[in-house]
């Protein structure tokens, strides 16, 4: 029983920075714009990390150092996007190219090098908790920081008067405009703070889930944590929640390995990204109205648990996401 | 006015993009110009690296026109590199299945299944975009990494080596069945014939035919063209069969004219120089090809700066994206 709890927590702990990353890109998004520079700023940002945190000895250093580089990407695409007009998608995608580039050109110097690590932390008295504890308080201080991220998103969102702006940003900037507030700054700001998030997420990667840097560090995490964002519905503990899904199935898929030792390796790797695909087909399926169509067609008795099940998969993107804005 | 900015907005950009690139590499210590000397010039030092050049522009000018079809149709097609790879295994089948039949007709059977394959591949993202409401975007992302699961599976496990398995790849084909190829050059001619002759067909189709027209129109506006009775969910499909079809002759290619075997890696990050070309080229489809070369001659000019210089040659990379992202800065507003 023990070992199922320690797993438990090895999940949590390496989904934390998918977590990270899915809050920020939950925030721009839920502002109306979509950072499809996400894979390339997490690997610019993780190189850059590890970089100055091993040139200063100072992990806080190199953690701030990646938040500067996550939001001055987001800063960009703002500037190429929100004011020259140009489309979200494919400035995102140039960007998503191009730090990859920088990231394996600038930290080739660090290829390979041991570094700092941020410190194992249990929590005193909290750790020894039955059952809670090692889940819960026997981590070091990034993973805590992903656990309070995700609630403290959704309070932001739902529970303050900026969240109430941010979330009309996405759905109706006119109305926002309407109120008097400035679209563009308040979609700069949200894309920035979410940009920031990004890039502590590639510092999560190199200063502590894979210590190091290397090329291609994060193999591929920015994307999957875009796909994650739809899956969770734009809300954050359904992404949260998306987030920890995938680092399970990318833990059990590494120890299937010896369960299944005909199928090569590499193969498995590649599982979870699939069952994202088949997972992100059935929630844009259960919001279609070709389903609800169907559901209606049955026999009352499995109506109601198909409705329910279609509920909760059910997942609407933000009105006006990748929507340029035009002043009234 | 116009006249001039047709001029200068892409000097603009070209300036813009040098100016990052060459503060990237002061950055390192090196001489930029140096490094600029090797990445320009380099592909055209020796005419091993210039067939080199004219080996990696011909897929890439596949992939780069392919796109230009799905672009016109207003979509992005995320997922040609899944498509080469897919182009590159459906090749594969017919090469293995009957290594003994006059190459020519080999040739012919793999490019067929090659485009058949690549296509299907794309449907694919076009099936999950209509049925299930999943963005292309994500969908082509996706079945990226699928198309390299598959490809990887294929080596280690139905066309592993007879020695031994390996990341490596699967045994080289049979020596006829390469692609002819110049001695001592690594330049199969047919490869840049191919590419050329589809530039030439894709252009005359978008601009000269009433399937152009459509698909330029429900590129600009959807809704209306539907309103105008253009089938404009079949047009969008197959404008993504049509690119995808391309991509997979471009995988056939690295299988017949460059590895001549399938590897893991076979499409080598093409798609995703393919789409950046693409992306830069859109304004005007007369660049494609020139854009082409000159991606083309970055890549394999940058070749030599870890041995020359000992930088990274990503470099290449940063100037190529340098360059979409500046041009798409001095681009009109639309």
């Amino acid at each position: 029983m023990e070992q199922l709890w320690i797993d438990i927590a090895a999940v949590l702990a390496a989904a934390a920075p998918l977590v990270i990353a899915a809050m920020g890109e939950t925030l721009s998004e839920r502002a109306g714009v979509i950072n499809l520079s996400l894979d390339g700023t997490m690997l610019l940002a993780a190189m850059t990390g590890f970089a100055v945190a091993l040139t200063t000895q100072n992990l806080i250093l190199g953690f701030a150092a990646a938040a500067l580089v996550g939001a001055l990407v987001a800063a960009v695409l703002g500037v190429f996007s929100l004011t020259l007009g140009q489309s979200q998608t494919a400035v995102g995608f140039v960007l998503a190219l191009l730090c990859t580039d920088l990231s394996s050109f600038l930290g080739a110097p660090f290829v390979r090098l041991p570094g700092p690590a941020v410190p194992f932390m249990p929590i005193p008295g909290l750790a020894d908790l039955p059952i809670l504890g090692p889940i819960l308080f026997r981590h070091d201080p990034v993973i805590y920081a992903s656990f309070l991220l995700v609630p403290a998103t959704a309070y932001l969102l739902y529970s303050t008067r900026l969240g109430l702006i941010v979330r009309a940003l996405g759905e109706r900037p006119a109305a926002v405009y309407a109120r008097g507030i400035d679209v563009t700054r308040w979609r700069y700001a949200m894309l920035i703070l979410g940009g920031a998030l990004v890039g502590i997420a590639g510092a999560a990667f190199s200063l502590d889930l894979k210590q190091g840097w290397s090329y291609r560090h994060t193999l591929g995490s920015g994307w999957i944590v875009l796909a994650i964002v739809i899956f969770g519905g734009w809300r954050p503990l359904r992404v949260a929640l998306g987030c920890y899904l995938f680092a399970a199935l990318e833990i059990v898929a590494t120890r299937s390995q010896s369960a299944l030792p005909g199928i090569p390796t590499q193969m498995i790797q590649v599982a979870p990204f699939v069952f994202m695909i088949l997972v992100l087909a059935l929630v844009n399926l259960a919001s279609s109205p070709t389903v609800a169509r169907w559901i209606a067609t049955l026999p009352s008795v499995w109506q109601r648990p198909l409705l329910v099940i279609v509920y909760r998969l059910r997942a609407t993107a933000p009105a006006a996401l990748g929507q340029p804005f035009e002043r009234p | 006015m116009k006249r001039v900015a047709v001029l200068t907005q892409p000097l603009l950009a070209l300036v813009a993009a040098f100016v990052l690139t060459t503060l990237v590499l002061l950055s390192t210590g090196v001489s930029p110009l140096e490094a600029y000397r090797l990445v320009i010039f380099g592909a055209f030092s020796t005419p091993v690296r210039l067939s080199d050049m004219i080996m990696l522009a011909a897929p890439l000018l596949l992939c780069a026109v392919g796109l230009s079809i799905t672009f016109a149709g207003g979509l992005y097609n995320l997922g040609v590199e899944g498509q080469m790879i897919v182009g590159a295994i459906a090749a594969m089948v017919p090469l293995r299945l009957w290594p003994d039949w006059p190459p020519l007709l080999l040739w012919l059977i793999a490019a067929l299944s090659g485009a058949a394959g690549g296509a299907l591949w794309a449907l694919m993202i076009g099936i999950l975009r209509r049925y299930a409401g999943v963005s292309e975007i994500f969908a082509g992302l996706g079945m990226n990494f699928l198309a390299g699961g598959l490809a990887l599976y294929m080596v280690l496990g139905p066309w592993r080596r007879q020695s031994s398995a390996s990341l490596s790849g699967t045994d080289l084909l049979p020596r006829e069945l390469w692609l002819p190829t110049i001695d001592r050059l690594r330049l199969a001619p047919a490869a840049p014939v191919i590419a050329l002759l589809a530039l030439v067909i894709v252009w005359w189709t978008l601009t000269q035919t009433r399937w152009g027209l459509e698909v330029r129109a429900v590129g600009l506006n959807p809704a209306a063209s539907e309103r105008l009775g253009i089938a404009t969910a079949r047009r969008m499909a197959e404008t993504f069969a049509a690119c995808g079809a391309l991509a997979g002759i471009a995988g056939m290619l690295q299988v017949v004219a460059v590895h001549h075997a399938l590897i893991p890696n076979i499409s080598s990050g093409i798609g995703l120089l393919g789409l950046l070309v693409a992306l830069l080229a859109r304004a005007n489809p007369r660049w494609l090809l020139p854009i082409t070369v000159a991606f083309a001659a970055f890549t394999v000019g940058s070749i030599q700066l870890p041995l020359t210089l000992g930088i990274d040659s990503a470099i290449a990379g940063v100037l190529q994206g340098a360059l979409v992202l500046f041009a798409l800065a001095t681009r009109i507003r639309q």
